[in-house]
């Protein structure tokens, strides 16, 4: 490499970094749209095998506890209201309350996961897991159902991981003021994501809990 | 030109951006770049790598085909280096190699922008498809062996053999987020990064065409990507979701897998197509024929191409009402890819055709893609795929859709823009004879297998009847032609590198807004961001230059 | 008609405007979606037979929108984004319905 003497490294840093608010929003959006097809192709699975074996899926569903997969879409709901109201707060320039509303959002999305946890700890314990002894009794539709439920649920709550993460990053960027009342997109990304893995939890919530 | 004239300010970027002065020094300077032109030629070394591996394979496969029996591998060999030769073209070399090289390298300086959207997820994207490259090359070493389930996967056999499906599988899926990333990225910069003056419709075609190529790549590759990791959790837990001894239905998978694969073959050759478009007008000298059919139909063929996903199961079991609808909805396709082909030919029509090495690709493109397509149309008929399906006939169509039609237009995009990237000029006549010998070589070995399939010579087996040989002689001879064409044209252009003159700003006399910089380009592309007032493919400004030159 | 499309964009400019409602539209938004919620619930309860499905569905598609719409400020926001959410769902359900033309056909 040959350099040339007046070159300076600032300005060619400085060719790459420009601020654009409406391309990061599309970025975000076209990123959604990933996540849509990616749950996409499972949501046709599940339709696929739920027309296949409907008895077998209605017979399987009476095994999940409707009340506390309910409490989890309060709470998966809530969390998405604090996200938006944190992005109201950090718009009218107050950072402490929107730092308050994303705690809240985190601590949502960790009571959601604990909730998980006892969930698929119950179903273990029953025997009801892939090729497990209460599993391989059931009938085919059963088997499908709950491949499909763990899959799902399960790279769901992965996205529930991911989106705290993002969060979290987002909060630190908060505390050092890179993210301010007048430059607040990575919040509004961030609170994006976790409205679409909302969203996603809007429709696995009717499909696996409440068939009948 | 106005980047003819010397700089005002000579601190301001006079120099290229092979040799700028940048933050990290050496080799650092390549590996933590954000620049798309340095990323661009870091796809371009990578894909030609791996384009020579898997072609070193398909002439091992070739020459056990030579005799009938064992030729000079056993049968599991066989069935591990047609998967190999499958998965490293598909993953590694088609699909990236048209927009992540030309994309990286161009889109941005077409569109008069300094850089893509997001540099840094640029980066990050090579960075996957490295990554994805070395768990590929991993899993052919470890666990139980090479794959051998074909590049298609196909459960159930994929979650029943015990050669390392799960790793391959899972460097699919790496390589499949990097595509979603650029293609993420190429979307939000023909948005955002257009210069003043360039409205959608003055964009260059290959903007236009890696725009369709981007929709699919960000709204079909979720699809496998979950499929792939599917897979991998039936493999680890049995989770019955595609395993037929727990209910699951095979045929949902091959619809999951070819929901992604059919539009990825338009992935593949989209790209391509934009490439034709550039290079057409440029040595016909003549504005493009019909430029919004093709920009429309480029969107087209991404819509369409959607919908045919079924016409590889015609004979999977699928039921008779799906059958007849794919196969309805697959002489469709052919619809858009003949507007693009009539409006070429429109465009060389009365033109003054200069046939330059690229434009010579070019033209063996058309040629090698019209039989391509005219043979899918065959095969998308319901009655006479059932008796082509998994024959050689598949396998000659194919060939000659995706290498006469992405693989050729690499070579011809290499080199049309060879002089840009690289700021080298390549002996033309080496070049010229080269395009001769790989388009022979490509014929004679393809062409045969369109025989043999049809004569019943089924495909993916180590073995034949004795009364093909004739052909696979011929085919295997063929092979030889072509790779020897391909390595011409390679050691040409690595000559070119080395002790090439030097390239002017716009060898060519093209239009388009990359020839209006300097060979190769500033770190920062133009010297001031252009205006553009014109079509892409204006040549009205363009005689006096040429005098120039 | 692309020229439209080329200003509207770039009208919006580098840095994003502030133009999101209050605390109060998006807590109605909340209550909302808890009660539809519990609507469908309740509804689970009652022995709807074949319908039960499309009321589940209809009801979660209701709420998504209050959320895309409002949390994501889809409405407020360009309409660049909608017709990308509109081609992206479309896909979604284009496929779906040719997968079923196989499944519910098969003999």
């Amino acid at each position: 490499m040959s350099y040339n003497s007046d070159s300076s490294v600032q300005e060619i840093q400085e060719v790459h970094i420009h601020r654009d608010d409406f391309g990061s929003k599309m970025g975000m959006w076209l990123f959604l749209f990933t996540e849509i097809l990616l749950f996409g192709g499972l949501f046709i699975m599940y339709a696929g095998y739920r027309y296949l074996y409907s008895d077998g899926f209605a017979a399987a569903a009476t095994e999940l506890d409707v009340l506390l997969g309910t409490i989890n879409t309060v709470i998966l709901l809530t969390s998405s209201l604090t996200v938006v109201l944190s992005i109201v707060a950090l718009q009218k320039n107050n950072k402490q309350l929107s730092l308050f509303f994303l705690w809240v959002t985190v601590l949502c999305g960790l009571i959601f996961l604990v909730n998980k946890y006892f969930e698929w700890g119950a179903k273990f314990h029953h025997g009801i897991y892939p090729k497990g002894p209460a599993l391989q009794n059931m009938s085919e539709g059963e088997v499908l159902y709950f491949g499909l439920y763990f899959v799902m649920t399960g790279l769901h709550g992965l996205h529930i991981v991911v989106g705290l993460i993002f969060i979290g990053y987002v909060m630190r960027q908060i505390q050092k003021d890179v993210i301010t009342s007048v430059n607040f997109q990575k919040l509004e990304n961030s609170g994006l994501y976790w409205h679409l893995v909302d969203i996603i939890w809007i429709f696995l919530f009717p499909l696996f809990y409440l068939i009948h | 030109m106005a980047n003819g004239t010397i700089a005002v300010s000579p601190h301001t970027a006079e120099v290229d951006f092979y040799n700028v002065r940048t933050k990290h020094k050496g080799i650092l300077s390549w590996l933590l770049t954000i620049d798309h032109k340095r990323i661009g030629i870091m796809y371009l070394f990578a894909v030609v790598f791996f384009f020579l591996v898997a072609m070193t394979i398909g002439v091992f496969m070739r020459l056990e085909m030579l005799t009938p029996g064992e030729t000079i591998m056993k049968p599991q060999t066989y069935n591990s280096l047609f998967t190999l030769h499958g998965v490293i073209m598909i993953f590694l070399f088609i699909i990236p190699a048209v927009p992540a090289v030309f994309g990286n390298f161009f889109l941005p300086i077409q569109l008069g922008a300094q850089d893509v959207q997001f540099p840094k997820l640029n980066l990050l994207s090579w960075y996957l498809y490295v990554i994805g490259a070395v768990l590929a090359l991993t899993s052919l070493f470890s666990g139980g062996g090479i794959m051998d389930t074909g590049w298609t996967f196909y459960v159930p056999y994929s979650i029943r053999t015990t050669t390392n499906v799960s790793l391959s599988v899972f460097a699919a899926f790496v390589l499949g987020f990097a595509t979603i990333l650029t293609g993420l990225n190429f979307i939000t910069t023909i948005h955002r990064l257009r210069c003043p003056g360039m409205t959608w419709f003055r964009m260059p075609l290959f903007a236009w065409a890696l725009y369709a190529t981007s929709w699919i790549q960000v709204l079909a590759t979720p699809v496998i990507g979950i499929t792939l990791i599917l897979i991998i959790l039936e493999r680890a837990f049995g989770i019955g979701i595609f395993d037929p001894a727990l209910g699951g239905d095979p045929l949902l998978y091959q619809h999951m897998f070819w929901i992604y694969s059919h539009p990825a073959v338009y992935i593949m050759i989209l790209p391509a197509m934009g490439v034709v478009s550039e290079i057409i007008p440029t040595f016909s000298k003549k504005a493009i024929f019909g430029y919004v059919p093709i920009a429309i139909s480029s969107l087209g063929i991404a819509l369409v191409g959607y919908l045919v996903w079924g016409h590889h199961m015609f004979s999977s079991g699928i039921s008779d009402t799906s059958r007849v609808i794919f196969s309805l909805l697959t002489f469709f396709v052919a619809l858009p890819s003949g507007i693009k082909i009539f409006n070429w030919v429109a465009t060389m029509y009365k033109g003054s055709i200069e046939v330059t090495a690229p434009m010579l690709y070019v033209l063996l493109f058309i040629f090698i893609f019209s039989i391509g397509g005219l043979t899918g149309l065959s095969l998308g008929a319901l009655n006479t795929d059932l008796h082509l399906t998994d024959t050689y006939f598949v396998v000659a169509h194919f060939h000659y859709v995706m290498f006469g039609g992405m693989g050729i237009i690499f070579f011809a995009a290499l080199h049309y823009w060879f002089p840009k990237m690289f700021g080298k000029m390549y002996n033309e006549k080496v070049a010229k004879t080269a395009a001769i010998w790989i388009g022979i070589g490509f014929n004679m070995l393809y062409f045969p297998m369109f025989i043999m399939g049809y004569l019943g010579q089924p495909r993916r087996y180590y073995d034949y009847l004795p009364e093909f040989q004739k052909y696979h002689i011929f085919s295997t001879v063929g092979s030889w032609v072509l790779v020897s064409g391909i390595l011409i044209m390679y050691i040409n252009l690595a000559i070119a590198l080395k002790r090439g003159k030097k390239a002017p700003d716009n060898p060519w006399g093209g239009t388009t807004l990359e020839w209006k910089t300097s060979s190769p380009p500033i770190m920062e592309n133009f010297k001031e961001i252009p205006t553009v007032t014109t079509g892409p493919y204006d040549h009205s400004n363009m005689e006096s230059q040429e005098v120039k030159k | 008609m692309e020229n439209n499309h080329l200003t509207e964009e770039h009208n919006d400019g580098h840095v994003a405007e502030a133009h999101h409602p209050s605390y109060g539209i998006n807590i109605l938004v909340w209550i909302g979606l808890l009660s539809l919620t519990a609507i469908t619930v309740a509804v689970a309860g009652i022995n709807l037979g074949s319908l039960a499905l499309t009321v589940a569905l209809v009801i979660a598609l209701v709420k998504s929108m209050f959320v895309i719409n409002f949390f994501m400020h889809l409405k407020f926001d360009n309409k660049v984004f909608k017709i990308f959410l509109g081609i992206c769902m479309l896909t979604f359900i284009v496929v779906l319905i040719l997968t079923f033309f196989d499944l519910t056909f098969r003999n």
